[in-house]
């Protein structure tokens, strides 16, 4: 049975989407079944970042209403054998997402894949709530920034309490990800530091994403940064984190100081 | 120029932490329910049974702290303050 995982965070912005891609193709790329859902109804994004955005013919809403079969709307990605979409629905409406339907489709999905990985929408609605409802580890995206982490400290709230395992009286494996991490300014005192972050979230670290140009770039070509770019520091971090999310012990360093001391008593950034 | 801010600059990051902190112990302890949101509009109630609230002769200030948390309620009550609630 496949492993369900939610990538979430509250805010929006902070790289929920394209750590779901990463983190997907990353599994992906060592061989293991993988298939990433997009909940954000209405707002889909998942399909762009993917690079699927003109293959889609059905979304989770017309497998939930019976309209189309799992098979027919999953788009298996063209690079890798072993990844697949299940896009949302751009048009209809999210209440037609509905909870029974989700848990069919999830039910079915661990059938036959290893990991199910869900990319949550932003805020605490609906769509959040039903994207985190069956998950068994959970991906808390954060920004080393204040509003982000009051929003995650809000989604590990819920994690905790609306979730079916809590439900069930079982703990939510939660994982901290932080991403769009700079440790130039977290040095400098002006960016909150990695053990802050942990501090107040209290729950374990699965990666440190390094803020990077390579992101934006992955994107902008729609393919996910551990296959557009797989040698750059996101890449790296992301194949990190995917592997500690396959249960490996992997000791976690900071993203490297790629500036000079030039660079930095001048405040120039590196290409 | 650059050089100068640079060494002037006070690191702002230790703001953040101390700011976060507070919050989260206070959004975390009256998840959902605020006592103080609650006291405030039941203190505001009693009163509006005896005196006719001016809207804008009311102040109300909270201040959540790290240990108490106070409620300030300020209303200013007209001579014939009674005489308008009958």
């Amino acid at each position: 049975m496949g492993k369900v995982v939610v990538v979430t965070s509250g805010k929006g912005g902070v790289g929920k989407t394209t750590s779901t891609a990463a983190l997907g193709a990353a599994l992906a790329q060592r061989g293991e079944k993988v298939v990433v859902v997009d909940f954000d109804v209405g707002l889909r994004n998942l399909d762009l970042i993917m690079g699927a955005e003109r293959r889609v013919v059905y979304d989770l809403i017309n497998v939930i209403q019976g309209d189309a079969k799992l098979t027919q709307a999953l788009i298996r990605d063209k690079r890798l054998e072993t990844l697949f979409l299940l896009p949302a629905s751009q048009t209809r409406d999210k209440d037609n997402l509905t909870e029974e339907g989700v848990e069919r489709v999830i039910n079915d999905l661990k059938r036959h894949f290893d990991w199910i990985i869900c990319d949550s929408p932003a805020g605490i609605e609906r769509g959040a709530t039903l994207a985190m409802r069956h998950a068994d580890v959970a991906v808390v995206v954060t920004n080393p920034e204040v509003s982000s982490v009051r929003d995650s400290d809000r989604i590990i709230g819920l994690l905790d309490s609306k979730t079916a395992k809590a439900e069930r009286g079982e703990r939510m494996e939660k994982h901290l990800l932080l991403t769009r991490y700079d440790s130039n300014r977290a040095d400098r005192g002006d960016m909150l530091k990695v053990d802050d972050v942990l501090e107040i979230l209290s729950i374990p670290l699965l990666g440190i994403i390094p803020e990077s140009m390579d992101v934006l770039r992955a994107s902008n070509i729609g393919a996910p940064v551990t296959i557009a770019d797989s040698r750059s520091a996101a890449a790296m971090a992301y194949f990190e984190a995917a592997r500690r999310l396959a249960g490996e012990a992997l000791p976690i360093a900071l993203p490297s100081d790629k500036r000079n001391i030039f660079d930095k008593l001048f405040g120039r950034r590196a290409a | 120029m650059n050089i100068f801010k640079f060494f002037n600059r006070q690191r702002t990051a230790p703001a953040a932490r101390e700011r976060l902190q507070l919050l989260l112990a206070h959004e975390r302890s009256s998840s959902g329910s605020d006592l103080i949101t609650l006291l405030r509009e039941e203190i505001l109630a009693v009163i509006a049974k005896h005196v006719q609230l001016d809207n804008d002769k009311v102040q109300v200030k909270i201040e959540r702290s790290e240990f108490v948390s106070t409620l300030e309620i300020d209303v200013e009550l007209p001579l014939n303050a009674d005489l308008i609630a009958a």
